[in-house]
């Protein structure tokens, strides 16, 4: 299996001196390709952190991160622009829609600049959101705030899919639908996911788990066999 | 229409009064700018046109009476393109109804054929037939003033016969763009008349045939005007030359001139402060919208937006306002132009006047515009490019207020939580705090200025009417007469006192800086028409030496104990130096007063006086005017209160009303401003407010957190908008006085308390907006929103 992401030594401070926050310190971690990988850690491990920079959104303080052959780490600022907008798709701890826009144009917002992207209607038909196309955030609940930012994130059909909780503030029932997603998009599209979570249970569906604790890599285990998003239980 | 375009109208629509503010103020910058630099370019361009097309002279050489033969020598002056002769002479007007004579002068047209100077242009009618005796033009604006038509006849008296004359045309000529009495300073078009005749039929009227008592000139291109002016007058002093001028000397010529200036100096000025108040507005309310919106930008940029495109997003938004502000501008410029015309063409005599606006104009307005725009906005796009993503994406981290004001002591335990967190809101974003009251103060300093100068004028027509002047008419003789004829004034029943005095024309010279005007004798203690010091008392004139008003000195540049030089172009034409005893502050004209006696020693014509100021018997006014009608040696009478109501007039109407404008804009800036500031403050402080209202603070203890940061700013602002505001309307009177009339700015409590209350009650009005908006808000919805 072609690998996605490689990190080597990976670090990051946050601040300096004695009030300096060592959130990585030194992850060594390999995402293979087409895989489902769910990251599980205890509050403040450093799991938002990593996420952050393998989606190019963040630079380490040392260590070097690899997407297939590209080295992120290398890019300038326009070129790691470019990664993100020809790769990868976010959904985030906090639901960050443009409260300004409808569901159906914070769709837009991203198929607009992507190269081949779904119909914004698919996409939210995809999380089930057809009848609510042309509400504002405001109007819509949390789940269906974060169920939006999904069909976002899959719009754009990408190779690689970061989600930070996305079931987070949602209900068991919702929370399902929503993984249902992301499994198809794994299954269909063949598209990496990288999930952080709280929920252990969760673990149960991804390929691969990735532990940490205090900024490293605790433990990656390898599931011999995973349940289906339906079999999932809070 | 892209989502992004679709936030940014989204975006606009939710801050719209903000917006409308903002591109009100932009409008009124680029209007003014439009308005003024296109009558600038109307008036200079029509005054050209006229100029060219009419033949305007030169120079002008008045004489008293040379032989037509001096022309041949007169033209071989070198550079001296063309010379014609003309006669011209002084004239009464009796109109019905009208108790004092009206003043006013003739001029010849050839007996054949086309003026080569100053032609007149025909408003209405034919030229007087040639030979005919009794037909005139008649100068069009005083026939409209004074409802005369073709056909009409009219009474005039010119060198002592008293004539009835027929109007067969109406007419303008371009040395008469602008006409006034001498002596009198206030133009009113109703108060001076000027007729043409036929040469023939003028000359023998003035006893002139064969001769002229006027030469007009052209130079050619290279010509030195000052050596020209020299050998004229050397060529002309034998028959009575009284100097030869420029065009720039022409009186109508200054005036129109300085009016051009007034503007030029104005459009220049004035639209730049106003968009460097839109920029600094429009950056405010910009940067809070970026801050406000930091996720939005970081989510952009996590989906793979550049910077730039991020960036134009923004920019969008600054161009949108800046274009839409300045083509409002570029239509009220456009507006207010063609209604200004009119003031113009009632004041002065321009045949054709259409407002073109100056194309360079509209370029000019609309990219000024959105450069200042763009220049509030770089800062706030800088920031946006430096915003790292995974930072924006982090949830804001609560704003430090650790290092902020400590509330200790007895002071301290004595503030409640909402003061001490309005205090230290202030304290926090000490910079933003500046920000906010430097905009507040500059709408202070507008408005208070623009007050002053309201009250200016009219604190000018007050002194001038009641200060320095006190007489209630003024009656010009023909010629220079004995002392008597002031007693023989003082016995006309219900003259109640009379001071004569003597009006000498001359110019003025202080080394290179020259005005050509006149001196005014007075006696040793006038009571009624004096010059007075800048605390309005009046000073007495010295023995020897001459006062100069303000305007004048500053002319001349010229100062107390200095030796002015007096070329006299009456008598003798004596050439005096006269040492400058005192400045006075006069506000009407240019005036230079000396002693009655000093002045006829001078002239070595002791005893003469040219005319006198009377107070009379209002009850019995029109017959004292009848009477003066009927005195042969009377050239003219100008009545205090009609100069008044003229002065009053002409400031309403004619170039002071750019005042109205300007007070008009000055307030709605100052209300503009404070309205935003009122509205930064809600964005800013509205989740605090409904984190407070959840917490059981009261609407109004919420309230009070929110609005209190505004409230105190904006009393931070008043007293030094009022100090600013006081400069500010020194620059201002400056830029409306002219040579006719100056407008003193003093401190005027009156003004700036007036502009205080309009800024509080602009902060009451915006504050209660801005609260109605937030208790219509459910607190959930303010809650719920990231902003
Ligand atoms: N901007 C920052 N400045 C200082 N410290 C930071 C910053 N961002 C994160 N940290 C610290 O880095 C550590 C890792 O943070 P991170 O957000 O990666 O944790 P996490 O594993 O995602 O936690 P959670 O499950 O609560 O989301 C934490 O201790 C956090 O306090
Ligand atoms: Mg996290």
């Amino acid at each position: 299996m072609p690998v996605a992401f490689t990190t080597r030594d990976l670090t990051k401070t946050y601040g300096e001196g004695r009030s300096a926050v060592h959130a990585l310190r030194g992850v060594d971690v390999e995402i293979p390709a087409g895989e489902i990988v769910v990251m599980l850690g205890a509050s403040g491990s450093g799991k938002s952190t990593l996420l952050n920079i393998l989606g190019g959104l963040d630079r380490p303080s040392s260590g070097t991160v690899h997407f297939r052959d590209l080295c992120l780490t290398d890019l300038n600022d326009a070129r790691l622009t470019r990664f993100r907008r020809q790769h990868v798709g976010f959904v985030f701890q906090f639901y960050n829609l443009m409260p300004s826009l409808t569901a159906r144009e914070n769709v837009e917002l991203v198929t607009e600049i992507a190269e081949n992207p779904m119909a914004p209607e698919e996409a939210l038909e995809v999380v089930g959101l057809k009848q609510r196309v042309d509400h504002f955030p405001s109007q819509l609940s949390g789940g269906e705030q974060q169920r939006v930012a999904i069909a976002r994130a899959i719009a754009k059909q990408p190779e690689v899919l970061f989600c930070d909780e996305p079931t987070g503030a949602l209900d068991s029932a919702t929370g399902r639908a929503v993984l249902e997603v992301l499994h198809e998009v794994n299954a269909r599209l063949g598209a990496t996911v990288l999930m952080v979570t709280h929920a252990a249970n969760i673990a149960g569906m991804a390929h691969r788990v990735i532990r940490l604790a205090d900024g490293q890599i605790r433990e990656v285990e390898v599931n011999a066999t995973r349940i289906a998003p339906a079999e999932v239980v809070w | 229409m892209s989502p992004l375009d679709r936030k940014l109208l989204r975006d606009l629509g939710r801050i719209k009064g903000q917006v409308i503010a903002i591109m009100l103020v932009i409008g009124v910058g680029v209007m003014l700018q439009v308005m003024m630099s296109g009558l600038v370019a109307s008036l200079s361009e029509t005054q050209r046109a006229y100029y060219e097309r009419n033949r305007m002279a030169d120079v002008f050489a008045p004489v008293t009476r040379a032989p037509q033969s001096q022309l041949a020598r007169l033209s071989q002056i070198p550079d001296v393109a063309r010379v014609e002769g003309r006669v011209t002479g002084g004239a009464l007007f009796d109109l019905p109804g009208e108790p004092i004579p009206i003043r006013g002068k003739a001029v010849s047209l050839p007996d054949q054929g086309e003026a080569a100077f100053n032609a007149v242009y025909l408003v209405e009618g034919a030229l007087p037939a040639p030979g005919a005796r009794d037909e005139i033009l008649l100068l069009a604006g005083f026939a409209e003033a004074n409802g005369y038509g073709l056909g009409d006849r009219i009474d005039v008296t010119m060198n002592g016969t008293r004539r009835t004359l027929r109007i067969v045309g109406l007419a303008e000529a371009p040395d008469l763009l602008f006409v006034a009495a001498p002596g009198e300073m206030v133009p009113d078009p109703a108060r001076f008349g000027v007729i043409w005749m036929r040469r023939n039929a003028l000359s023998a009227i003035y006893d002139m045939d064969g001769a002229f008592n006027e030469a007009l000139f052209s130079l050619s291109r290279l010509a030195v005007e000052a050596e020209v002016l020299d050998r004229i007058d050397a060529v002309l002093d034998p028959w009575g030359g009284t100097g030869a001028y420029g065009r720039d000397d022409l009186v109508s010529d200054r005036f129109v001139q300085e009016e051009i200036g007034g503007l030029a100096t104005m459009s220049r000025a004035v639209p730049p402060l106003f968009l460097a108040i839109a920029a600094f507005l429009l950056y405010i309310v910009v940067s809070r919208i970026v801050q406000g919106e930091r996720e939005e930008i970081g989510l952009l940029k996590a989906f793979g937006y550049t910077g730039a495109e991020v960036g134009a997003h923004y920019f969008k938004m600054v161009l949108i306002v800046a274009v839409g502000g300045a083509a409002l501008g570029c239509a009220l410029g456009i507006l207010s132009g063609r209604a200004m015309i009119p003031v113009y063409t009632q004041f002065y005599n321009f045949p054709f006047l259409v407002f073109r606006p100056d194309p360079a104009s509209f370029v000019i307005g609309v990219s000024a515009s959105i450069a200042a725009a763009s220049a509030g906005g770089v800062f706030v796009l800088r920031r946006v490019f430096a915003l790292e993503p995974a930072e924006a994406m982090r949830p804001p981290a609560p704003a430090d207020y650790s290092r902020t004001i400590t509330f200790t002591g007895r002071f301290g335990r004595m503030l409640d939580q909402p003061t001490r967190m309005v205090l230290r809101s202030i304290a926090r974003q000490p910079l933003r705090a500046a920000a906010l009251a430097a905009g507040i103060m500059g709408g202070m300093a507008l408005a208070s200025a623009m007050t002053t100068i309201y009250g200016a004028f009219d604190r000018m027509m007050a002194l001038s009417f009641s200060v320095i002047d006190r007489s209630d008419a003024t009656v010009y003789f023909t010629r220079p007469l004995g002392e008597k004829a002031a007693l023989e004034l003082a016995r006309i029943p219900g003259v109640i006192a009379v001071e004569p005095m003597r009006n000498v024309s001359a110019v003025l010279r202080n080394g290179l800086k020259t005005h050509r005007g006149a001196v005014s004798g007075m006696i040793a203690n006038p009571e009624m028409t004096r010059a007075i010091d800048a605390d309005h008392a009046p000073i007495p004139l010295p023995a020897e030496g001459i006062v100069l008003g303000q305007a004048l000195a500053d002319i001349l540049e010229i100062g107390p104990g200095e030796t002015l030089t007096v070329e006299v172009r009456e008598g003798r034409q004596p050439v005096l130096e006269v040492p400058v005893a005192r400045v006075a502050s006069s506000l009407l004209g240019a005036p230079a007063y000396m002693r009655l006696d000093a002045l006829n020693r001078a002239m070595r014509e002791p005893g003469r006086i040219s005319g006198a100021h009377l107070q009379v018997d209002g009850n019995r006014a029109d017959e004292i005017y009848r009477t003066l009608k009927d005195m042969p040696s009377v050239a003219g009478v100008s009545v205090a209160e009609t100069a008044r109501e003229s002065l009053q007039k002409l400031m309403d109407q004619g170039a002071g009303s750019a005042r109205y404008i300007m007070g008009a804009v000055a307030f709605i800036i100052t209300f503009g401003i404070v309205y935003n500031a009122a509205r930064i403050a809600q964005a800013e402080r509205g989740r605090d407010l409904a984190s407070l209202r959840v917490m059981g603070f009261s609407k109004g203890e919420a309230g009070f957190v929110l609005l209190g940061e505004l409230a105190v700013i904006t009393l931070v602002a008043i007293p030094l908008g009022s100090a600013l505001g006081y400069a500010l309307s020194f620059a201002i009177a400056a830029g409306f006085s002219s040579e006719l009339y100056q407008i003193p700015a003093t401190f005027d409590p009156f003004s700036h308390g007036f502009a205080a209350s309009f800024v509080l009650g602009a902060a009451v009005v915006s504050g209660l907006l801005v609260k109605r908006d937030i208790d219509r808000t459910e607190l959930i919805t303010v809650l719920k929103s990231r902003e």
